[in-house]
């Protein structure tokens, strides 16, 4: 059992979802205020969702410099698990963690619907219960989700298979290289612009999302990644 | 101490699509409002600050634009200085 710890800003509100999604994969998560300093010994770190202090000035770019930030920033550096989804994401960039920016959508809609993702790296804390290439359908919900980086950038991304996760098919919002979510080089830190924890059971119209919070937990099992369906239930306890 | 108040201009950097300023742009051409080439849409914040001299309050400005204000990856900016 992992411990999982889930910060939560004000704005924040995927961060009940996320906590849920943890502890259905078997994770010990809990939350953490962004005043906190101390993450309670946890092995993995989620920025969930939302919009953190409004989003004003630009998305992520205030809640980057919350107390909890430090703590975070330190567990990544001693290479920790941190995943950011969505705002978590813009949180992660601003804060310098991954690299490159999320911008506003190219065609400027608030996006809110399910899309396609292959996954692209397995070698990931939050990828390696995937095959590669394994298509997805996860929710996006996003206004500012387009991922940018420059060309120099992208290029050493696509050369360190640090693009983890790409859209399939149509690009919502304009990313460089179709890019849904990327690692930093040392692939402990991950971003995602779609929500996996809002398509963990069936009851949400599908499961695809799961293993990246499985995968939290098959880090030291020895069991194949195709035997998650034995774990797999445990989401459908009511 | 004097207090001054700084002018900063926060733009998108060109190479990369604006698409707010695009958008504009269109409704600009729709109104009937012709030979506009581009339009880009960035921010202007005003900030009032104490300090020494004229040159330090554009030195604290830009290290807030470095810390804050821009995004170094996405965004270019410019700082004038002007006394309150």
């Amino acid at each position: 059992m992992r411990r999982v710890a889930v910060v939560v800003f004000p704005g924040s509100n995927c961060d009940a979802d996320t906590l849920d999604a943890a502890r259905a994969a078997g994770s010990d998560a809990y939350y953490v205020w962004h005043r906190d300093t101390d993450l309670r010994q946890a092995d993995a770190v989620i920025l969930p969702g939302g919009f953190s202090y409004g989003d004003y000035l630009r998305s992520g770019a205030i809640a980057r410099f919350s107390a909890v930030m430090q703590a975070v920033a330190a567990h990544a550096r001693a290479g920790g698990a941190v995943l950011g989804i969505c705002n978590g994401f813009q949180i992660l960039c601003e804060a310098g963690l991954l690299p490159g920016a999320l911008m506003r959508n190219a065609r400027l809609k608030f996006l809110s619907r399910p899309v396609r993702v292959r996954v692209e790296a397995t070698d990931t804390p939050f990828t390696r219960a995937y095959e590669r290439g394994d298509e997805l359908t996860l929710p996006i919900a996003h206004g500012d989700g387009r991922y940018v980086a420059d060309s120099e950038t992208a290029a050493l991304l696509e050369a360190g298979g640090q693009v983890v996760w790409r859209y399939s098919g149509d690009n919502p919002n304009g990313s460089t290289n179709d890019i849904a979510g990327v690692c930093s080089a040392g692939r402990n830190v991950v971003g995602i612009m779609p929500h996996p924890e809002r398509r963990n059971a069936r009851v949400l119209g599908g499961e695809d999302g799961a293993r990246v919070f499985f995968s939290l937990e098959a880090r030291n099992a020895t069991q194949h990644a195709g035997d998650m369906r034995a774990v797999d239930g445990r989401h459908l306890r009511v | 101490m004097s207090a001054f108040k700084v002018e900063i201009r926060v733009m998108p950097r060109a190479s990369l699509l604006d698409p707010q300023g695009q958008a504009v742009q269109h409704a600009l051409h729709a109104l009937g409002f012709e030979g506009v080439a581009a339009v880009r849409a960035g921010k202007h914040l005003v900030v009032e600050l104490q300090a020494a001299s004229r040159e330090e309050a554009a030195a604290r400005a830009r290290a807030m634009c470095d810390r804050l204000l821009a995004n170094p990856v996405t965004e270019d900016y410019l700082v004038a200085v002007e006394s309150a």
